[in-house]
């Protein structure tokens, strides 16, 4: 499938290395639940606002609470020219794949007629922007006191040449041969809730990605549940 | 914390609010630039519990033909949906509008950016400066906080490097933007006769009337908006002018 070699990635990192990450909860005072998860020149900021009353009432389920979650970009956050503010159809397919992602671990069954709203907002960008928005959202509804059976960490792993590499940045996405997988994974449970990918593919590369991806997450629940436990502690 | 419209009358009245504030005391004002590494300037204002982040893109374009030797200017606010339970997503909002055109007509009215220096060729190519506004969390007057983000953005702002007539957004040169007046917007509240500065989102949806007042370092006005049901008194207008000349003068020292 190819012939070149990745000999180096451009910031020295090693094929497997995550870029430095930053976790905060409870950023956001009026939200009821809220985070910052930054991975590299990636930040994220997850709001949650909810249960509340659904809106128009033909979209209630009387069954179950329903989850939304709105993807943003800042209009100063692209990595080129202003992003015009007021989405596209790029941010309406990922608010639904984040979503799906988040649901495995959510219980909204005693909230019928009732929604959640998660609201993801990015002050800048670097590639990495969905899986940034999961890891953040899911620290944002454990911060809302929402019953879940784990967190969801994600991370996009993928190939470069003939190299399998842990999260990739925007000149490594954009590379003529990338391929990019963002994978979200349930830690407890080993479930891969998100899985997308865009270039080409051996089935064994996939599942070496795939198992980089397991190990890469492995650190990010951890920072997580760092950041969670911190807030509780901060107000005792 | 729900407050009581009467009771927070009679409070201001004896010189004091629920927080311990005085009327016309702000809340403490932090700013810190280069907050952002996707925008050419950045700045995020923390004003008591409310968070605003201003960023600056530059852009090139054709001038517009009526005048074909400057640059543009443009300032937008986006009231995030994530910032209050009040906001909704879609469209911009009324307010959203007013508060991105009382920060733009205070920043273009001041003549604060040199228009004429952000030309490149006659009537050709011209540099257009975006600043875009977000409320991270709403609680209480975005519209001070937002003036001060995006003067803060402005200021942090350097010009990408031009190769050939494309922005190469990898290389930031160093040099600045063409500022030339610091225009800084200060909100006065009214509620019942009593005059109040920087409310709380509690405070803010009791107010009866306000009046945004923009002024420059002399102290010149160079942007007024009255907003809100009641009327005001050309004896209180006086007042709220000397309050919001005072507060600007603190505010444009934290810059």
């Amino acid at each position: 499938m190819t012939t070149t070699t990745y000999k180096k990635r451009e910031d020295g990192r090693k094929f497997n290395e995550l870029r430095p990450v930053e976790a905060e909860v409870g950023i956001i005072k009026r939200a009821d639940g809220s985070a910052r998860f930054k991975i590299g020149k990636t930040e994220a900021l997850a709001a949650v606002y909810g249960p509340r009353e659904l809106v128009p009432r033909f979209m209630q389920n009387p069954k179950r609470g329903i989850l939304r979650v709105h993807y943003n970009m800042m209009p100063f956050s692209g990595s080129g020219n202003r992003v015009k503010p007021g989405g596209n159809r790029r941010s309406k397919e990922l608010g639904v794949v984040i979503r799906d992602s988040l649901m495995p671990v959510i219980n909204l069954n005693e909230f019928p007629n009732a929604v959640v709203d998660i609201f993801i907002e990015f002050p800048q960008t670097d590639a990495g922007t969905r899986c940034a928005a999961i890891t953040a959202a899911a620290m944002a509804l454990a911060d809302a006191g929402l019953l879940m059976t784990d967190l969801v960490s994600s991370v996009a792993v993928g190939r470069i040449a003939d190299k399998i590499v842990v999260d990739l940045d925007y000149s490594e996405d954009s590379h003529e041969e990338g391929t990019d997988i963002p994978i979200a994974i349930i830690p407890s449970t080993g479930e891969i809730s998100l899985l997308q990918m865009d270039g080409f593919m051996t089935k064994k590369q996939l599942f070496e990605a795939i198992n980089e991806a397991k190990e890469a997450v492995k650190h990010l629940n951890a920072v997580q549940m760092k950041a969670l436990k911190n807030k509780y502690k901060a107000e005792e | 914390m729900i407050i009581d419209k009467r009771k927070f009358i009679d409070v201001l009245a004896k010189g004091i609010r629920f927080d311990g504030r005085k009327p016309d005391e702000f809340r403490k004002v932090k700013i810190e630039y280069g907050v952002t590494r996707s925008a050419e300037g950045s700045a995020r204002v923390t004003l008591g519990e409310t968070i605003v982040i201003a960023g600056v893109k530059m852009e090139v374009s054709k001038p517009y033909p009526d005048t074909p030797d400057q640059g543009g200017l443009m300032v937008g606010a986006e009231l995030l949906p994530l910032a209050s339970p009040e906001y909704e997503s879609g469209p911009p909002g009324d307010w959203a509008v007013e508060v991105a055109r009382v920060v733009d007509r205070g920043i273009r009215e001041s003549h604060s950016i040199d228009v004429k220096k952000l030309l490149i060729r006659k009537a050709e190519l011209a540099w257009t400066v975006i600043a875009d506004m977000c409320v991270i969390n709403d609680a209480g007057n975005i519209l001070d906080a937002a003036s001060i983000a995006v003067l803060a953005a402005m200021r942090d702002t350097k010009f990408p490097k031009l190769v050939g007539d494309v922005v190469d957004y990898k290389t930031i040169t160093k040099e600045k933007l063409p500022i030339k007046e610091t225009p800084v917007a200060v909100t006065v509240y009214k509620i019942g006769k009593e005059l109040f500065v920087d409310p709380t989102n509690e405070e803010e949806g009791l107010a009866d009337a306000r009046l945004t007042i923009t002024t420059i370092e002399d102290g010149t006005l160079c942007s007024l908006q009255k907003g809100g049901e009641s009327p005001l008194s050309v004896d209180e207008i006086d007042k709220m002018i000397d309050i919001a000349v005072k507060h600007a003068k603190v505010l444009r020292k934290s810059l």
